[in-house]
């Protein structure tokens, strides 16, 4: 129903919801099924496919296409395990064209929760006006509650050393994830999760990967432990990784791209024919009305919320990537939840945001949650490291995935689990186990109390759990 | 029986205020409960009437058992001899810890309500963590409102609950047995100890072991500070609000301490606190022991503010009146016992302050002067410091008593 709206005339008010979402990514989308369980009418604004970077350029194709090269990691150990399966040929374009189809059913999946909860799904761009309004094309949408900012992030080149992506030898994930064939040669530059999956992916379909990091070592947030056992196991498998190194020109050819790197004073020449950007992404707070509608930036460049995820506008809120990091999109899923709860008058429990997981889902598999080591010690924590290898772990000798480790940080007066960090396969999975733990504030006692499987990787845990305690029993 | 203050495990009846019978409506004062620190009301948590006291006067009862019962005229006690809540009895009240949000309705309660609450029985929802913290740390997790999902306590709520309060420093006059017990025949009396002296007990030990002390002994001259508080009092005149060398040497010590911060702090175990405000804890001695009210901000207060402040609040330390917030967060603290002729003597440091301050009697004595070519006679005072050598060196605590010399033999010197 169209009603003029006083204030503007000549402007429609083409529909009123008690909330409008604007971004449809795992943080939007999520909130706006959250509202409306509690009875909230709302409408999500996307200018693209539901699901965000997540589900289309993200998190979920590229779990497809580490599946693959699993699967083809797996096949070429395979003859140890009676399974001859010499001749095996891999095909990034088959193995691309399936990520897609995972893809777009996670975003039909999407769809069908919006019309499941009654939520409005608004095509196209939508910038912010004041009075809690959303722009989009020439309808104004007016939310009576709360407008929820989700807009999320992007990939980005770093233009200043001659990297901007040009989608063909500069590329970032975006291409990677749709190219048909790979190239025989690619430089990673960023050995974040980004960078560390797309090293994995493509060095089992056959490309020559070389990794750049800035930072002294590969998944610079993670433990160093964890990056150790990583940077071996992937220079194991012929990938090369320079960490500390600084990229100082890149020279992009049509079929080729020389990058000058610097490393502890040394001077190398990486080429590539093509580079992949994993350093670091953009958030996309250009363009949707931010200061027409007041709404301040944190210095990093992120939208500056208060502890209710309002921004310095009242009934503006912002979630996900935009609202700072972690850029992670299980964070981003939490924040929409809080945020419907507040908008319906609830009083939601506040994120710990010390407590959110961070995996990276190469082969071994990286998880983590909490401090790690080096951070107990710049803090001065008076811990104890409780450490145990899977090639001590009955299940993981089994399936010859004896690679990495469980390592929990324990504080020595109170047993609180400060961290805790596991390399190996499933660790993905089993990070969770303490990600419960941690939330409900159990010692390393409660861990090893609850009693683990014979036998399973999630073992290692407990004997983690007990060596902290000065009690490891299998090694 | 509630727990009345942060450290309270049982609670002496004192009197009952209200009687069997006597309409009740909550908030209204029951009975008077002597604590390990005070003497302090109980509250009805209910409205109705006082159905069955279960407690006589003079009862000691732990924290959580029933006291009392309170519900409709004319209504039974179920179970009323039993601290058992049966199938039918009501639930346990309202305590003190409890969420203001689950208060009871205004409506007269429809079953009685015991006026206990929190029952050592009563299962506490904490996280493990929490509870090892609070076990530690001394903290009763049933006076902890809880943040966690459904009212749980966490970490984050022990972390900032108060830790057990300070008592204080030692040199005050010990428990006296009954006076008039001389030679009855009787070759000792078995006295027990009172809540407050356990108190006293408990955290002194914890002091005088622990804590590596050391002393700095100084005399001053208070010939000028004496002359100053003459011409002060005779400028106040009948106005009243005397000023006390007490209150001298409690302001000179608060500005010695703005200077040296380094003896303004709190020794926490993996860290150092070292405050920015100046809280003066000042023994009190009462009968059957002693408390350390606390003069907040005492720099930034005058000395007829800081006399009149510590007058009332040793006035009611000594009826045990204090409320608990009134003897907690010292960040420094002074011993007096002039009063009772003492020279010189040494204070316990009352944790987690890093130091404190004796005073002794300010007696005229003979000082060379002149070169030491003369004697006169002058008022001279002794004051030593104790000092936690974990927070304050020997240079330390010597730079700050000789701040605190100078301001007493040169009053003005607390004007700058």
């Amino acid at each position: 129903m169209l009603r003029p709206y006083p204030n503007e005339p000549g402007s429609f008010v083409a529909n009123q919801f008690d909330v409008i979402v604007l971004g449809g990514g795992p943080a939007g989308y999520v909130c706006a099924i959250r509202c409306a369980q509690l009875g909230l009418t709302t409408a999500v604004v996307e200018q693209d496919k539901l699901g965000g970077v997540c589900v289309n350029i993200g998190c979920i194709p590229t779990k497809a296409l580490l599946h693959s090269a699993y699967i083809a990691g797996l096949l070429k150990e395979s003859k140890d395990f009676g399974v001859d399966a010499s001749g095996v040929k891999t095909d990034y374009g088959i193995a691309m064209k399936r990520s897609r189809r995972v893809s777009d059913q996670n975003s039909k999946g999407v769809e069908f929760l919006m019309k499941k909860h009654k939520i409005t799904v608004v095509k196209g761009t939508g910038v912010l006006q004041p009075g809690r309004k959303v722009k989009v094309g020439s309808d104004v949408h007016e939310a009576k509650k709360a407008v929820v900012i989700a807009t999320g992030s992007r990939v980005k080149g770093i233009p200043q050393i001659g990297l901007e992506i040009n989608k063909t030898t500069v590329i970032s994930s975006d291409e990677a994830l749709v190219m048909e064939r790979v190239p025989e040669s690619l430089a990673i530059i960023g050995a974040g999760a980004v960078g560390m999956e797309f090293a994995d992916i493509f060095n089992a379909f056959g490309v020559k990967v070389t990794v750049i990091e800035a930072l002294p070592r590969i998944l610079p947030l993670e433990d160093a432990e964890s990056s150790d056992t990583l940077n071996k196991s992937y220079r194991k498998r012929g990938i090369e990784v320079i960490a500390g190194a600084k990229v100082t020109k890149a020279n992009v050819g049509k079929d080729k791209v020389t990058l000058d790197v610097e490393t502890a004073g040394e001077k190398k020449q990486v080429a590539a024919a093509a580079v992949l950007m994993a350093a670091g992404r953009a958030v996309n707070t250009e363009n949707i009305g931010l200061k027409e509608c007041g709404i301040q930036l944190t210095d990093r460049g992120f939208i500056k919320v208060d502890k209710n995820l309002q921004t310095s506008t009242p009934g503006y809120y912002a979630i996900g990537d935009v609202a700072g990091p972690p850029m992670l999109a299980h964070k981003g899923s939490r924040e929409g939840v809080i945020v419907a709860e507040i908008v319906a008058g609830q009083k939601p429990h506040p994120i710990k945001y010390d407590n959110v997981p961070s995996v990276t889902y190469c082969h071994p598999e990286v998880a983590s949650i909490g401090l790690t080591e080096d951070q107990c010690k710049e803090k001065k924590l008076d811990y104890v490291a409780g450490k145990f290898p899977f090639s001590a772990n009955g299940r993981a000798r089994g399936t010859g995935e004896t690679d990495g480790f469980v390592k929990i940080l324990r504080d020595k007066k109170y047993g609180e689990i400060l961290g805790a960090h596991i390399v190996g396969a499933h660790a993905s999975e089993m990070i969770h186990e303490l990600a419960v733990a941690r939330e409900n504030e159990y010692t390393v006692e409660e861990v090893d109390l609850a009693i683990h499987a014979h036998p399973t990787m999630s073992e290692a845990i407990g004997e983690a759990a007990l060596d902290s305690l000065g009690r490891v029993l299998n090694i | 029986m509630e727990a009345l203050s942060p450290t309270m495990e049982e609670g002496r009846l004192v009197k009952w205020t209200k009687h069997e019978g006597d309409a009740v409506k909550s908030g209204d004062t029951l009975a008077e409960v002597e604590t390990d620190k005070a003497v302090m009301e109980l509250v009805a948590r209910a409205d109705g009437q006082l159905l069955k006291v279960m407690v006589p006067e003079g009862t000691t009862v732990p924290v959580g058992n029933i006291v009392a019962w309170i519900g409709k005229p004319g209504e039974k006690v179920d179970g009323a001899g039993s601290q058992e809540s049966g199938a039918g009895a009501p639930k346990p009240a309202v305590a003190a810890a409890a969420p203001a949000a689950k208060a009871p309705a205004p409506a007269p309660a429809p079953a009685p309500v015991p006026v206990a609450a929190v029952s050592d029985a009563t299962r506490v929802k904490a996280s493990p963590l929490a509870k090892r913290i609070a076990k530690e740390a001394g903290v009763d997790l049933k006076l902890v409102q809880g943040s966690g999902p459904g009212g749980r306590v966490i970490k984050r709520d022990v972390e900032g609950a108060p830790a057990p309060s300070p008592a204080a420093p030692v040199a005050a006059p010990a428990p006296r047995p009954t006076p008039d017990a001389r030679r009855t025949g009787v070759p000792y009396e078995d006295v027990p100890l009172t809540q407050i002296r356990k108190t006293i007990a408990k955290r002194l030990a914890a002091s005088i072991g622990p804590i590596p002390h050391f002393f700095l002994t100084t005399e001053i001259d208070m010939e000028r500070a004496a002359e100053a508080r003459e011409a002060l009092n005779k400028q106040l005149g009948e106005a009243g609000g005397k000023i006390s060398f007490n209150d001298i040497i409690i302001k000179a010590v608060a500005l010695a301490l703005v200077q040296h911060r380094a003896c303004n702090a709190w020794f926490q175990e993996d860290h150092i606190r070292y405050w920015n405000e100046v809280h003066i804890g000042m023994a009190v001695a009462i009968e059957d022991g002693l408390i350390t009210p606390v003069i907040r901000n005492a720099d930034l207060k005058n000395l007829r503010e800081i006399g009149a402040e510590s007058r009332e609040l040793a006035g009611r330390a000594r009826t045990r009146r204090l409320k608990p917030e009134e003897y907690t967060g010292a960040t420094f603290s002074v011993s007096n016992l002039g009063m009772f002729d003492i020279d010189q003597f040494t204070a316990v440091i009352n944790p987690p302050e890093a130091g404190i301050v004796a005073i002794g009697s300010i007696v005229p004595k003979p000082v060379p002067e002149g070169g030491g070519d003369r004697l006169v006679v002058r008022r001279r005072l002794r004051v030593t410091m104790s000092c936690d050598h974990r927070v304050i060196d020997g240079a330390t605590g010597a730079a700050f008593l000789r701040t605190l010399k100078q301001m007493l033999e040169n009053p003005l010197a607390m004007l700058l």
